[in-house]
Protein backbone atom coordinates (compact mmCIF):
# COMPACT_ATOMS: atom_id res chain seq x y z
CA UNK A 1 0.00 0.00 0.00
CA UNK A 2 1.03 3.64 -0.25
CA UNK A 3 3.02 5.12 2.64
CA UNK A 4 0.42 7.77 3.49
CA UNK A 5 -3.22 8.57 2.87
CA UNK A 6 -2.07 11.68 1.01
CA UNK A 7 -0.06 9.51 -1.40
CA UNK A 8 -3.15 7.38 -2.06
CA UNK A 9 -5.27 10.47 -2.65
CA UNK A 10 -2.68 11.94 -5.01
CA UNK A 11 -2.67 8.71 -7.00
CA UNK A 12 -6.46 8.59 -7.32
CA UNK A 13 -6.72 12.22 -8.38
CA UNK A 14 -3.97 11.68 -10.96
CA UNK A 15 -6.05 8.78 -12.31
CA UNK A 16 -9.07 11.08 -12.59
CA UNK A 17 -7.10 13.72 -14.49
CA UNK A 18 -5.57 11.10 -16.75
CA UNK A 19 -9.11 9.85 -17.45
CA UNK A 20 -9.78 13.22 -19.09
CA UNK A 21 -11.87 14.75 -16.31
CA UNK A 22 -12.79 18.41 -16.71
CA UNK A 23 -13.90 18.55 -13.08
CA UNK A 24 -12.76 16.54 -10.09
CA UNK A 25 -14.52 16.85 -6.73
CA UNK A 26 -12.77 15.70 -3.59
CA UNK A 27 -14.51 15.41 -0.23
CA UNK A 28 -12.10 14.76 2.64
CA UNK A 29 -13.89 14.27 5.93
CA UNK A 30 -12.06 13.50 9.17
CA UNK A 31 -14.29 12.81 12.15
CA UNK A 32 -11.48 11.72 14.46
CA UNK A 33 -11.96 7.99 14.36
CA UNK A 34 -13.13 7.79 10.76
CA UNK A 35 -11.42 9.21 7.71
CA UNK A 36 -13.66 9.35 4.65
CA UNK A 37 -12.46 10.44 1.23
CA UNK A 38 -14.47 10.59 -1.98
CA UNK A 39 -13.07 11.48 -5.42
CA UNK A 40 -15.65 12.05 -8.16
CA UNK A 41 -14.69 12.86 -11.73
CA UNK A 42 -16.45 13.38 -15.04
CA UNK A 43 -13.79 11.57 -17.06
CA UNK A 44 -14.06 8.68 -19.50
CA UNK A 45 -15.40 6.19 -16.94
CA UNK A 46 -15.14 2.39 -17.08
CA UNK A 47 -17.04 -0.45 -18.63
CA UNK A 48 -18.67 -3.11 -16.43
CA UNK A 49 -15.89 -5.51 -17.38
CA UNK A 50 -13.19 -3.05 -16.32
CA UNK A 51 -15.03 -2.28 -13.05
CA UNK A 52 -14.95 -5.99 -12.19
CA UNK A 53 -11.19 -6.23 -12.66
CA UNK A 54 -10.04 -2.79 -11.68
CA UNK A 55 -8.49 -3.68 -8.30
CA UNK A 56 -6.57 -6.58 -9.80
CA UNK A 57 -2.93 -5.43 -9.90
CA UNK A 58 -2.44 -7.35 -13.14
CA UNK A 59 -5.19 -5.44 -14.87
CA UNK A 60 -4.83 -2.16 -16.74
CA UNK A 61 -6.73 -0.61 -19.63
CA UNK A 62 -3.47 -0.60 -21.56
CA UNK A 63 -4.07 2.84 -23.03
CA UNK A 64 -1.19 4.56 -21.30
CA UNK A 65 1.46 1.92 -21.92
CA UNK A 66 0.21 -0.76 -24.34
CA UNK A 67 3.03 -3.14 -23.41
CA UNK A 68 2.44 -2.97 -19.68
CA UNK A 69 0.33 -5.47 -17.79
CA UNK A 70 0.04 -3.98 -14.33
CA UNK A 71 -1.98 -1.15 -12.76
CA UNK A 72 -1.45 -0.57 -9.06
CA UNK A 73 -3.36 2.55 -7.98
CA UNK A 74 -6.70 0.96 -7.05
CA UNK A 75 -4.96 -2.27 -6.06
CA UNK A 76 -3.09 -0.30 -3.39
CA UNK A 77 -6.36 1.23 -2.20
CA UNK A 78 -8.02 -2.17 -1.95
CA UNK A 79 -5.03 -3.55 -0.05
CA UNK A 80 -5.09 -0.65 2.40
CA UNK A 81 -8.78 -0.97 3.29
CA UNK A 82 -8.75 -4.78 3.42
CA UNK A 83 -5.78 -4.86 5.76
CA UNK A 84 -7.13 -2.22 8.12
CA UNK A 85 -10.83 -3.04 8.41
CA UNK A 86 -11.89 -0.15 6.18
CA UNK A 87 -14.18 -0.10 3.17
CA UNK A 88 -14.17 1.28 -0.34
CA UNK A 89 -16.56 1.70 -3.22
CA UNK A 90 -16.33 2.33 -6.93
CA UNK A 91 -19.05 3.64 -9.22
CA UNK A 92 -18.29 4.25 -12.85
CA UNK A 93 -20.06 4.55 -16.18
CA UNK A 94 -18.43 4.92 -19.59
CA UNK A 95 -18.42 8.56 -20.73
CA UNK A 96 -20.02 9.65 -17.44
CA UNK A 97 -17.17 9.45 -14.96
CA UNK A 98 -15.96 7.61 -11.91
CA UNK A 99 -16.48 8.01 -8.19
CA UNK A 100 -14.08 6.29 -5.80
CA UNK A 101 -14.68 6.52 -2.08
CA UNK A 102 -13.04 4.92 0.93
CA UNK A 103 -13.38 4.91 4.70
CA UNK A 104 -10.59 4.17 7.18
CA UNK A 105 -10.74 3.48 10.90
CA UNK A 106 -7.88 5.65 12.15
CA UNK A 107 -7.66 3.71 15.41
CA UNK A 108 -6.40 0.69 13.47
CA UNK A 109 -2.66 0.23 13.97
CA UNK A 110 -1.95 -0.39 10.32
CA UNK A 111 -3.74 2.60 8.81
CA UNK A 112 -1.01 4.69 7.19
CA UNK A 113 -0.44 8.22 8.50
CA UNK A 114 -2.30 11.06 6.81
CA UNK A 115 0.94 12.57 5.50
CA UNK A 116 1.60 16.21 4.68
CA UNK A 117 -1.92 17.49 4.06
CA UNK A 118 -0.90 21.00 2.97
CA UNK A 119 1.63 19.78 0.40
CA UNK A 120 -0.81 17.16 -0.83
CA UNK A 121 -3.63 19.64 -1.47
CA UNK A 122 -1.24 22.11 -3.12
CA UNK A 123 0.04 19.26 -5.30
CA UNK A 124 -3.47 18.23 -6.38
CA UNK A 125 -3.98 21.75 -7.73
CA UNK A 126 -0.74 21.66 -9.72
CA UNK A 127 -1.12 18.82 -12.21
CA UNK A 128 -0.83 19.66 -15.89
CA UNK A 129 -4.03 20.38 -17.77
CA UNK A 130 -7.20 22.44 -17.81
CA UNK A 131 -9.18 20.46 -15.25
CA UNK A 132 -11.00 22.10 -12.36
CA UNK A 133 -10.74 20.62 -8.90
CA UNK A 134 -12.99 21.42 -5.97
CA UNK A 135 -11.74 20.12 -2.66
CA UNK A 136 -13.70 20.21 0.58
CA UNK A 137 -12.01 19.48 3.89
CA UNK A 138 -14.29 18.84 6.84
CA UNK A 139 -13.58 17.99 10.45
CA UNK A 140 -15.62 18.25 13.64
CA UNK A 141 -14.18 21.79 14.00
CA UNK A 142 -15.36 23.15 10.67
CA UNK A 143 -14.76 22.95 6.96
CA UNK A 144 -13.30 24.82 4.03
CA UNK A 145 -13.43 24.55 0.27
CA UNK A 146 -10.82 25.39 -2.32
CA UNK A 147 -11.35 25.52 -6.06
CA UNK A 148 -8.53 25.30 -8.58
CA UNK A 149 -10.18 27.80 -10.95
CA UNK A 150 -10.27 30.42 -8.17
CA UNK A 151 -6.63 29.81 -7.29
CA UNK A 152 -5.52 30.05 -10.90
CA UNK A 153 -7.42 33.29 -11.29
CA UNK A 154 -5.91 34.74 -8.12
CA UNK A 155 -2.34 33.66 -8.86
CA UNK A 156 -2.33 33.83 -12.67
CA UNK A 157 -0.78 30.38 -13.00
CA UNK A 158 0.10 27.39 -10.83
CA UNK A 159 3.42 26.41 -12.41
CA UNK A 160 6.23 28.60 -11.13
CA UNK A 161 7.93 28.33 -7.76
CA UNK A 162 6.59 31.75 -6.76
CA UNK A 163 2.97 30.82 -7.43
CA UNK A 164 3.32 27.35 -5.96
CA UNK A 165 4.82 28.86 -2.80
CA UNK A 166 1.89 31.26 -2.43
CA UNK A 167 -0.54 28.42 -3.14
CA UNK A 168 1.05 26.42 -0.36
CA UNK A 169 0.81 29.38 2.04
CA UNK A 170 -2.88 29.78 1.18
CA UNK A 171 -3.67 26.11 1.81
CA UNK A 172 -1.61 26.18 5.02
CA UNK A 173 -3.66 29.12 6.32
CA UNK A 174 -6.92 27.23 5.57
CA UNK A 175 -5.61 24.18 7.41
CA UNK A 176 -4.41 26.23 10.36
CA UNK A 177 -7.78 27.93 10.68
CA UNK A 178 -9.52 24.56 10.39
CA UNK A 179 -7.42 23.07 13.17
CA UNK A 180 -8.20 26.09 15.37
CA UNK A 181 -11.91 25.88 14.58
CA UNK A 182 -11.84 29.32 12.92
CA UNK A 183 -13.14 28.25 9.55
CA UNK A 184 -16.83 27.55 9.27
CA UNK A 185 -17.60 26.69 5.71
CA UNK A 186 -16.53 30.01 4.27
CA UNK A 187 -15.83 30.03 0.58
CA UNK A 188 -14.87 33.58 -0.13
CA UNK A 189 -14.35 35.28 -3.42
CA UNK B 1 -4.77 34.88 12.28
CA UNK B 2 -7.69 33.47 10.29
CA UNK B 3 -7.67 31.77 6.95
CA UNK B 4 -6.30 33.81 4.06
CA UNK B 5 -8.99 35.01 1.65
CA UNK B 6 -8.68 34.96 -2.12
CA UNK B 7 -8.53 38.76 -2.04
CA UNK B 8 -5.53 38.54 0.30
CA UNK B 9 -3.98 35.97 -2.03
CA UNK B 10 -4.37 38.37 -4.98
CA UNK B 11 -2.76 41.14 -2.91
CA UNK B 12 0.10 38.82 -1.95
CA UNK B 13 0.70 38.04 -5.63
CA UNK B 14 0.77 41.74 -6.48
CA UNK B 15 3.25 42.51 -3.68
CA UNK B 16 5.50 39.58 -4.66
CA UNK B 17 5.55 40.81 -8.23
CA UNK B 18 6.90 44.17 -7.10
CA UNK B 19 9.43 42.91 -4.58
CA UNK B 20 11.04 40.16 -6.65
CA UNK B 21 13.77 40.88 -9.14
CA UNK B 22 14.23 37.28 -10.01
CA UNK B 23 16.99 35.42 -11.74
CA UNK B 24 16.34 33.89 -15.13
CA UNK B 25 17.44 30.38 -16.01
CA UNK B 26 18.61 31.35 -19.49
CA UNK B 27 16.46 32.08 -22.52
CA UNK B 28 12.85 30.99 -22.87
CA UNK B 29 10.82 29.02 -20.40
CA UNK B 30 12.45 25.95 -18.92
CA UNK B 31 10.21 23.05 -17.92
CA UNK B 32 10.80 20.56 -15.12
CA UNK B 33 8.34 17.66 -15.30
CA UNK B 34 7.99 15.24 -12.40
CA UNK B 35 6.47 11.79 -13.03
CA UNK B 36 3.59 11.36 -10.61
CA UNK B 37 2.13 7.96 -11.46
CA UNK B 38 1.57 5.30 -8.80
CA UNK B 39 5.23 4.27 -9.11
CA UNK B 40 6.53 7.81 -8.72
CA UNK B 41 4.30 8.62 -5.75
CA UNK B 42 5.31 5.39 -4.01
CA UNK B 43 8.98 6.27 -4.53
CA UNK B 44 8.65 9.79 -3.09
CA UNK B 45 7.92 11.96 -6.15
CA UNK B 46 5.76 14.32 -4.08
CA UNK B 47 8.77 15.13 -1.88
CA UNK B 48 10.93 15.54 -5.00
CA UNK B 49 8.39 17.94 -6.52
CA UNK B 50 8.29 20.09 -3.38
CA UNK B 51 12.10 20.06 -3.04
CA UNK B 52 12.48 21.34 -6.61
CA UNK B 53 9.87 24.06 -6.08
CA UNK B 54 11.54 25.05 -2.82
CA UNK B 55 15.02 25.20 -4.38
CA UNK B 56 13.75 27.29 -7.32
CA UNK B 57 12.20 29.69 -4.82
CA UNK B 58 15.42 29.84 -2.78
CA UNK B 59 17.43 30.58 -5.91
CA UNK B 60 14.80 33.15 -6.96
CA UNK B 61 14.41 31.67 -10.43
CA UNK B 62 11.37 33.00 -12.25
CA UNK B 63 11.21 31.47 -15.72
CA UNK B 64 11.02 27.79 -14.84
CA UNK B 65 7.71 25.96 -14.73
CA UNK B 66 7.33 22.80 -12.68
CA UNK B 67 4.73 20.28 -13.78
CA UNK B 68 3.45 16.93 -12.62
CA UNK B 69 2.57 14.26 -15.12
CA UNK B 70 1.67 10.56 -15.00
CA UNK B 71 3.97 7.57 -15.29
CA UNK B 72 6.81 8.27 -17.74
CA UNK B 73 7.76 4.59 -18.01
CA UNK B 74 10.73 4.63 -15.66
CA UNK B 75 8.98 2.72 -12.89
CA UNK B 76 12.13 0.99 -11.72
CA UNK B 77 13.97 4.30 -11.46
CA UNK B 78 11.43 6.56 -9.83
CA UNK B 79 11.11 9.35 -8.96
CA UNK B 80 11.79 10.47 -12.51
CA UNK B 81 12.21 14.06 -13.65
CA UNK B 82 12.41 15.45 -17.18
CA UNK B 83 14.14 18.78 -17.83
CA UNK B 84 13.49 20.71 -21.05
CA UNK B 85 15.76 23.73 -21.41
CA UNK B 86 16.45 25.82 -24.50
CA UNK B 87 19.83 25.06 -26.04
CA UNK B 88 20.17 21.74 -24.25
CA UNK B 89 18.89 18.26 -25.08
CA UNK B 90 15.82 17.04 -23.23
CA UNK B 91 17.07 15.06 -20.24
CA UNK B 92 15.28 12.46 -18.12
CA UNK B 93 16.70 11.88 -14.67
CA UNK B 94 15.88 8.83 -12.53
CA UNK B 95 16.00 8.13 -8.79
CA UNK B 96 15.65 11.83 -8.03
CA UNK B 97 15.18 12.33 -4.31
CA UNK B 98 15.03 15.63 -2.44
CA UNK B 99 18.81 16.21 -2.59
CA UNK B 100 19.17 15.29 -6.27
CA UNK B 101 16.17 17.45 -7.15
CA UNK B 102 17.94 20.41 -5.55
CA UNK B 103 21.17 19.51 -7.36
CA UNK B 104 19.32 19.50 -10.70
CA UNK B 105 18.18 23.07 -10.01
CA UNK B 106 21.64 24.18 -8.88
CA UNK B 107 23.56 22.57 -11.76
CA UNK B 108 21.31 21.88 -14.77
CA UNK B 109 18.99 24.87 -14.41
CA UNK B 110 21.47 27.49 -13.20
CA UNK B 111 24.76 26.37 -14.77
CA UNK B 112 23.74 24.25 -17.79
CA UNK B 113 25.63 21.31 -16.26
CA UNK B 114 24.11 17.82 -16.31
CA UNK B 115 23.81 15.74 -13.18
CA UNK B 116 25.42 12.86 -15.06
CA UNK B 117 25.05 9.92 -12.73
CA UNK B 118 21.25 10.24 -12.61
CA UNK B 119 20.51 10.53 -16.34
CA UNK B 120 18.24 7.88 -17.89
CA UNK B 121 17.85 8.08 -21.63
CA UNK B 122 14.94 5.75 -22.27
CA UNK B 123 11.94 4.15 -20.56
CA UNK B 124 11.82 0.62 -19.18
CA UNK B 125 12.10 -2.24 -21.67
CA UNK B 126 8.42 -3.27 -21.56
CA UNK B 127 7.37 0.28 -22.47
CA UNK B 128 9.68 0.29 -25.49
CA UNK B 129 8.18 -2.87 -27.09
Amino acid sequence: MHASVCDQLHDLVQNAIEAGASCVRVMWRDTGRWLEICIADDGCGMTAEMRERVADPFCTDGRKHPGRRVGLGLAFLRQMVLETGGSWNLESEPNMGTTVSFRLDQTHWDVPPAGDVVSAIAGLMAFEGEYDLVLTRATSRGRYEVRRADLREALGELETATSLGMLRDYIASQEEALQKGQNHGRHDT
Amino acid sequence: MGAMTLEELRALRASKRKELSQRDAGEGVTQIIVGMGTCGIAAGAKETFHAIVDELAKQEISNVVVKQTGCMGLCSSEPSVEVLKAGMPGIVYGKVDDAIGRKIVQKHILKDQLVGEYIFDKPAADIMK
